[in-house]
């Protein structure tokens, strides 16, 4: 698996969200959001709790449909945007049979050859250093190995996009350590990252551009560096600085 | 008091020497039941898991059938079964009354709304739980569906025997429409119920043992598997 797997397919980013909004009720939680995703950067959407950011992922994956405004991907007819993506969760969810078995599960509902699962499960353990792992009851694993798990199925799919919702919430540092490293190989093999994170810290290490959200706007786009140095708005400011907004 | 402790005596006898009339018996018993059950079991699993999925028209009505029905009285299952394949009925021409074959569709029919019942519950809570990662890996409820029953597989193996106690120990519907025939349709359940009124508890009572026993043996295997999926699969 050398990540060029998916380039076989249309390339399905950029992503374009237009006018966005999905509201419960007369609750707007998501309110008018315009922008674009392009291949390449890691993408870090960070804000305060209730700012939208996983309403946001479920929004651009297809989990939810938004109450109005367009999510559109490019590559065309012909192709299915939601086969290129994956998305790993706060809390990993674990199919109950073994760790191989998780992987393979997701590979046969692309329906992909039996034999050609089995070799891309192994390879994906490997990579993941779950391997010795293999046989065990996914649900008996730690919290850490299953959120390896969880995205060592994500990789197994090769996915154009990867959609992380703060992956690493409930983990220690060792565990946060490794899920960070795995995640920075699959950015290397080719798919683009997008996660959110309350961990500024690890939105410094692992971004390259960070999306700002606050009850459910979008309120400030650039890149790390700009973003942490040089806030262009208040509430942007106040957050990169560690302050409480309310 | 004597002609109870006669009777026990007799009846561990029975059980002991595997006694040919006994064994018959609990042979057909377990044929009837155990057919009853694989059959319920292929229907109940797929139904209770499609309404636990899928969302239609009168789903919320299917529920509560289902669930009212886990209380189907055998009696009256053992009448509509009657109705049906009496020699008037619509499938008289099967010529199926008073066979084991009557008996084991009236058990069928008493089970399939408890496994299924119980089947849907099972599906829709680990539906909760599965149904984002699902969607996200491009599975709908279709092709979740077999995922659904495979994952749930330790407390549905409950549900089957739950089941299966209630096939095994109920007594009006086979009575009705097996007819209680000597070496044909003759069942523990109805066989404990016309000794008893004849007055010979030896066999009657030998036959409860064994009742009390698979009971216990179904509970117990329950119970074993339930702990041996908590501690093994966490499930």
């Amino acid at each position: 698996m050398t990540g060029t797997a998916m380039t076989a397919a249309p390339a399905i980013l950029p992503l374009t969200v237009r006018e966005m909004s999905y509201a419960v009720g007369a609750a707007r939680l998501i309110d008018d959001l315009t922008f674009t995703l392009e291949a390449g950067p890691r993408t870090i959407i960070i804000g305060p709790n209730g700012a939208g950011k996983s309403l946001l992922l479920r929004l651009c994956h297809g989990l939810l449909k938004p109450s109005s405004g367009t999510v559109r991907w490019a590559g065309g007819a012909g192709i299915d945007p939601a086969r290129c993506q994956a998305m790993v969760f706060q809390r990993p969810v674990m199919l109950r049979r073994s760790v191989a078995a998780n992987v393979d599960f997701a590979l046969a509902l692309r329906k992909i050859a039996k034999d050609r699962r089995k070799r891309r499960v192994a390879e994906v353990l490997a990579k993941t250093g779950l391997e010795d792992l293999a046989r065990r009851p996914a649900r008996v694993l730690s919290f850490g190995e299953q959120q390896k798990l969880a995205l060592a199925r994500a990789w197994a799919l090769e996915p154009q996009v990867l959609w992380l919702d703060e992956p690493t919430a409930s983990l220690d540092p060792a565990a946060t350590r490794a899920v960070e490293t795995i995640i920075n190989a699959i950015r290397a093999s080719g798919t683009k990252i997008v996660m959110t994170t309350h961990d500024l810290g690890q939105a410094r290490r692992l971004g390259d551009e960070i999306l700002f959200l606050c009850k459910g706007r979008l309120i400030e786009r650039a890149g790390v560096a700009d973003f942490f140095d040089h806030p262009q708005n208040l509430l942007s400011r106040a957050f990169a600085s560690g302050d409480l907004l309310w | 008091m004597t002609d109870f402790g006669a009777a026990f005596a007799t009846a561990f006898s029975l059980i002991a020497t595997l006694d040919p009339g006994l064994v018959e018996i609990v042979t057909l018993s377990l044929r009837v039941s155990l057919t009853a059950v694989a059959i319920a079991t292929l229907i109940s699993l797929p139904l209770g898991a499609a309404v636990a999925l899928f969302r239609f028209p009168g789903r919320g009505g299917v529920v509560i059938l289902l669930n009212a029905f886990m209380g189907l009285p055998p009696v009256v299952v053992g009448l509509v079964v009657y109705l049906f394949l009496s020699r008037v009925g619509p499938l008289g021409v099967l010529g199926l009354l008073f066979t084991p074959a009557a008996m084991i569709a009236a058990q069928a029919i008493l089970i399939t709304p408890i496994i299924a019942a119980l089947t849907r519950q099972v599906v829709e809570d680990l539906w909760e739980e599965y149904s984002e990662q699902m969607r996200s890996l491009g599975a709908g409820p279709r092709q979740a569906l077999w995922a659904l029953l495979w994952d749930g597989r330790f407390s549905l193996f409950t549900a089957v025997l739950a089941g299966f106690g209630r096939a095994s120990a109920e007594v009006g519907a086979v009575m009705m429409v097996g007819g209680n025939i000597d070496h044909v349709t003759r069942v523990m359940t109805t066989t404990i119920a016309l000794e008893v009124s004849k007055g010979d508890l030896a066999l009657a009572l030998g036959l409860g043992v064994i009742l009390i026993t698979l009971s216990v043996g179904v509970t117990g295997a329950a119970f074993v598997l339930r702990e041996t999926a908590r501690r093994s699969y966490a499930a």
